[in-house]
């Protein structure tokens, strides 16, 4: 009791000192974006989660004042960016002259569903990211270079392709060719890894729901990505996301676009089938 | 770049060379997860070691635990247990022992062993091969830890 009374009082103090620019976390808030899109910010756990019952977004952990951004498109900095991924949909380049909209005459709702089965298994049996599939058709179709993994270019595009699967609920493959990725992300999740001995699921599986120190942990879901960070003011993508956590830990993070991050990617989205497609989200 | 690391290193390993009498990570002897001697070979000063507590490029206990004897420092964490009255549950041994490796004592536990050098993986070079505290900030934060009671 005494404990409770005391972290509270830390708590207000802290809030006194950053003059009532936070508020506390709501995490019984219901997320419904232009006031008309209901997203389900919980949902009972994919069979395949040994240890968790419930999935939450990290929407839930999250100030008001973040929560509040993410439910009025007018109000989400991530649109900015949104708009930028536009431009470049019908921006000319490469050899070949075209662009995206050369040969997607549908616009971008022609990718309606897509991020929401991102990473998946290509014609060769590869995983591939939704990343690698927008440089893949920059380099055969356009005749264009490919765009560096996660700068502004590619994060805002992949922002723009998952917008068009808003709403809809995580359902990515994890058995048949999958299986074996999915295996290697599961084991790298559990894997401790840096100076300070940690692996994801110590923060993210055993103590979602707690303060470490000023940050409320999350589980580490990624129905929300790209997504938009109050911290660094731009979009931010998963495997840039997992290099910051492994710096955080003091390890060497894998490589962007490696075999390593896509399989935690796949394993990742697969703890989160069944919550919804929140892109493009905003975070602290 | 390699020569910041290399003075970095170098200040490290010169400030534990000038402690005689200072025990390495890898020599430590636990017994049941308590350290009875003191690693560096002093005693502890708990006045350094309530900084080294709170210091986030150091100890940085406070992201972790509560601790009511700093109330002047916003957001305790809530990851392990409450350090309030931490002397009157736990000897200097063991507390010595929590600090320096608690894996000696509570196996799978998410908290860093303070004093190893080794036994972690794809450590960044910045950290390679050094413990996160040296010996004798091990020595001050237990020392602090001894005036935590209730």
């Amino acid at each position: 009791m005494g404990m409770y009374l005391l972290k509270t009082t830390a708590f207000a103090a802290g809030l006194a000192l950053m003059a009532g620019s936070v508020a506390q976390a709501d995490e019984g808030a219901t997320l419904v974006i232009n006031e008309e899109l209901t997203i389900a910010t919980t949902a009972k756990a994919p069979a395949h989660l040994e240890n968790i019952d419930e999935i939450t977004s990290g929407w839930i952990y999250r100030t008001k004042e973040t929560q509040a951004l993410q439910m009025d498109d007018f109000d989400n900095p991530a649109f900015v960016f949104v708009d930028i991924a536009l431009d470049l949909w019908n921006e000319v380049d490469g050899t070949e002259g075209k662009s995206c909209a050369s040969c997607h005459t549908d616009g971008p709702e022609e990718f309606a569903g897509l991020t929401a089965t991102m990473p998946r298994i290509d014609k060769d049996g590869n995983l591939e990211t939704l990343t690698e599939v927008v440089n893949r058709e920059r380099v055969e179709k356009m005749g264009a270079k490919p765009w560096k993994y996660s700068k502004t270019n590619m994060a805002s595009m992949t922002a723009l392709i998952g917008l068009q699967s808003r709403g809809m609920p995580v359902n990515v493959a994890i058995d048949g060719a999958a299986a074996p990725f999915w295996e290697r992300g599961k084991e790298l999740y559990y894997t401790r890894v840096g100076q300070l001995d940690i692996s994801c699921s110590n923060c993210h599986e055993d103590n979602y729901g707690v303060m470490i120190r000023a940050d409320h942990l999350s589980q580490g879901q990624i129905n929300g990505f790209p997504t938009y960070r109050l911290k660094n003011a731009k979009m931010n993508t998963t495997h840039g996301r997992f290099k910051g956590c492994m710096k955080n830990i003091r390890a060497v993070p894998y490589k962007e676009g490696g075999e390593e991050f896509k399989a935690i990617e796949l394993y990742l989205a697969s703890r989160g089938n069944g919550l919804t497609v929140e892109t493009p989200s905003v975070r602290n | 770049m390699k020569i910041i690391i290399a003075t970095a290193v170098a200040t490290v390993l010169g400030a534990t060379v000038a402690m005689a009498g200072a025990t390495k990570p890898q020599d430590v002897a636990f017994e049941d997860g308590a350290v009875a001697v003191s690693v560096s070979g002093t005693a502890g000063d708990a006045a350094v070691g309530r900084e080294v507590f709170a210091n986030r490029r150091l100890g940085n206990c406070l992201a972790c635990h509560v601790n009511s004897d700093m109330p002047e420092l916003s957001f305790h964490g809530e990851v392990g247990p409450p350090l309030d009255g931490a002397a009157d549950r736990w000897s200097e041994a063991e507390l010595r022992g929590l600090v320096a490796n608690s894996k000696q004592t509570f196996e799978d536990t998410i908290m860093p062993g303070f004093y190893i050098d080794t036994g972690y993986f794809r450590p960044l070079d910045d950290f390679a091969g050094i413990p996160i505290l040296n010996a004798q900030q091990v020595e001050d934060v237990v020392a602090y830890l001894l005036t935590l009671k209730e």
